[in-house]
């Protein structure tokens, strides 16, 4: 099929219209203040997820029995917690668990989000309808608790955690895919595939896809930070990682119950996730600026 | 709430996934309306809107119903062996099974279900032994004070710093709004609230921790919960008022010497509001089926703690009746904002007399 398309002369409009040739965005992403940290704010905590077992000064589970819940000192930089663990070398590991479930996470929504959002748009009809009313259904239970009601029936612990994020937040992502979708969907170029008999699957692979890119960059950007706060929930709950793995959610309720004696036990962890998730949002804030200059 | 699928929609606005679906929904619905009223001439339209809109509904509610009717059957094993636990007797668990009717088919279990939650019957929790609906109804009171409390909070933060925002547009003072109003989607709500308790219960002793429901102790969930809303809807308001204010009336109102006081509020904030209180009214909605983790760091007694100790403790008939409840109760008030709307809305009538004069 894509040798037919070849031959015919509008070919030129349906190929993606590559806004940014690859090392264009990069490019962009200096030129802009907002940008530009963001990014290497995010290519900090990335290399932090990799080398944070390297560069921590302690073991995370091991107990150091001379020190239970002490405050930051020159050994341990940020306290220890109440079962003598060093709180920093703690996070340093955290960074990865947390990384990890927020990325396959948000994978997983990207996936089925994609193909829900694109195909209802594209196929429309009875096809369309059922699959937004079941959105709607699922929309109406907000995120945490969809992702609990999934928890709660399989079971806590650190995958189900991410495959309830990832499922709770497909609603969301299908339904603003699909409203991008629509918008190319009318585009000649696809009218002029169809009429020239290219498959459905052929259109929304190389059209309908390519063309929303930019769009699905931003979106993913933005939902996992949304499924970093939705796993450190589900930790803090208590449904998400279970100890002793250093979780920041596990870790914050952990510190919950020793509020009066231990503030550090409860701030850092919670900073940890607020920088983290503030970052993506200003990266995905700033992308958006520059895919679509004009908002 | 606290899971923020922020998203932005076409005016450059973050708004929650839902919020931003239904904002959408009854912009549109608002435009289809206008235009099938023209048609016809307004006769019988409301009825049919209201008609629709109520069948829509119901088609969710049954997709509700549905979704917390599987999740029993979603759990991995022998449901009932978990529920009970490693130690239980086998008579005990076929006895539960016979109770739950688990050994019924599938269609038949959904059918018992269904008329059941019809008549209100949710079951009966299995570690109290008290049924669904009555424990519900005792904590629904508490989640409601908490979902005006929080509600006002976002409104008066919220709404305030958006119009302060608007007016100050490109200023220091704007960039300083704004930049905390996204830092404030990042924050989760677990940790505002734990930090709420370090600072001003533990530090500075002004609130009780954690516990009643008085006014005291409901200072803090408000603020938590309010000051996590106040974020979208400070953008929201901030963006329509940067729309409106390069509006000629502005310039026009302000050109006559009009206060600036007054060109702001009674000239530019009435034309935002419209999609203000539809997202004021989405989160009213979604705030009456509890706030999940706030509740929990406040220990407040609402739906949200008596969800998540049913799921501690693999209550299953608590878990679906709490679930399929915060969902059906943000159905139903969405669907009366919506039919508030179409018999508020006073643009449509405006067309209509206008048109038929």
């Amino acid at each position: 099929m894509s040798q037919l398309n070849k031959t015919i002369p509008v070919r030129s409009s349906w190929r993606r219209e590559r806004s940014l040739p690859r090392f264009e965005l990069l490019g962009k992403i200096m030129q802009k203040k907002k940008a530009k940290y963001s990014f290497f704010m995010m290519l900090a905590i990335i290399v932090i997820g990799i080398i944070g077992p390297w560069i921590a000064p302690h073991d995370p589970t091991k107990t150091y029995y001379e020190a239970f819940m002490q405050g930051p000192s020159k050994e341990f930089w940020l306290g220890t917690d109440a079962i003598g663990r060093d709180i920093l070398s703690r996070l340093l590991y955290g960074t990865r668990v947390t990384l990890t479930v927020a990325v396959m996470a948000s994978a997983m929504t990207f996936v089925a989000g994609t193909f829900i959002g694109v195909t209802s748009a594209y196929l429309g009809g009875i096809f369309d309808n059922v699959m937004m009313r079941i959105m709607d259904v699922l929309l109406a239970l907000p995120g945490i608790v969809l992702a609990l009601a999934i928890v709660a029936a399989l079971g806590p612990s650190q995958e189900n955690a991410m495959i309830a994020i990832g499922i709770a937040s497909i609603p969301g992502f299908s339904i603003l895919v699909r409203g991008a979708a629509l918008t190319i969907k009318g585009a000649g170029y696809v009218e002029a595939s169809r009429s020239i008999g290219s498959s459905n699957w052929w259109i929304i692979m190389n059209q309908l896809i390519p063309n929303i890119s930019n769009i699905l960059i931003v979106y993913t950007t933005m939902f996992i930070g949304s499924a970093i706060l939705g796993t450190s929930a589900l930790g803090f709950i208590g449904l998400g990682a279970q100890p002793p793995t250093p979780e920041w959610g596990t870790m914050l309720s952990e510190g919950k119950d020793y509020l009066r004696e231990a503030w550090w036990l409860a701030t850092f962890p919670g900073l940890a996730i607020t920088i983290v998730v503030f970052t993506v949002y200003m990266l995905g804030d700033a992308l958006r600026d520059i895919f679509d200059p004009k908002s | 709430m606290v899971i923020n699928l922020l998203l932005m929609n076409q005016e450059n606005v973050w708004v929650r996934g839902s919020e931003y679906a239904h904002v959408k929904m009854i912009k549109h619905e608002v435009q289809k309306r206008k235009r099938r009223w023209e048609r016809s001439g307004g006769e019988g339209l409301m009825k049919q809107y209201i008609f629709k809109r109520l069948v829509s509904g119901i088609i969710v509610l049954f997709g509700l119903s549905v979704f917390t009717f599987m999740l029993i059957h979603f759990i991995p094993g022998d449901p009932v062996r978990i529920m009970l636990g490693q130690r239980a007797t086998v008579e005990q668990i076929e006895m539960l099974r016979e109770e739950l009717g688990l050994n019924k088919p599938l269609v038949v279990q959904y059918v018992n279900y269904a008329s059941g939650v019809v008549k209100g019957d949710l079951g009966t929790s299995l570690k109290t032994g008290r049924p669904v609906s009555t424990e519900i109804a005792e904590r629904f009171p508490a989640t409601a004070k908490m979902a005006v409390a929080s509600l006002g909070v976002a409104i008066v933060v919220g709404v305030g710093l958006g119009v302060l925002a608007a007016r100050f547009k490109d200023t220091f003072l704007d960039g300083l709004i704004m930049t905390f109003s996204t830092f404030g989607m990042a924050l989760p709500g677990f940790w505002l609230g734990l930090l709420m308790i370090l600072v001003f219960s533990v530090y500075l002793g002004w609130f009780p921790i954690a516990g009643g429901t008085g006014f005291m102790d409901i200072v803090m969930p408000a603020f938590t919960l309010g000051t996590l809303m106040a974020t979208a809807l400070c953008r929201l308001t901030r963006a329509g008022m940067v729309e409106v204010l390069s509006n000629d009336y502005i310039r026009t109102a302000r050109a006559k010497g009009m206060g600036e006081r007054i060109v702001l509020l009674r000239h530019a904030f009435r034309n935002v509001m419209i999609p203000i209180v539809a997202v004021i009214g989405l989160e009213f909605a979604g705030l009456l089926g509890g706030a999940v983790i706030v509740e929990q760091v406040f220990n407040w007694p609402g739906i949200g703690t008596l969800a998540i100790q049913a799921i501690s403790s693999r209550d299953f008939p608590m878990i679906q009746g709490t679930t399929l409840f915060i969902g059906a109760i943000y159905v139903f008030v969405v669907i009366l904002i919506d039919v508030l709307y179409a018999i508020l809305d006073p643009r449509i009538d405006y067309t209509v007399k206008r048109e038929g004069a």
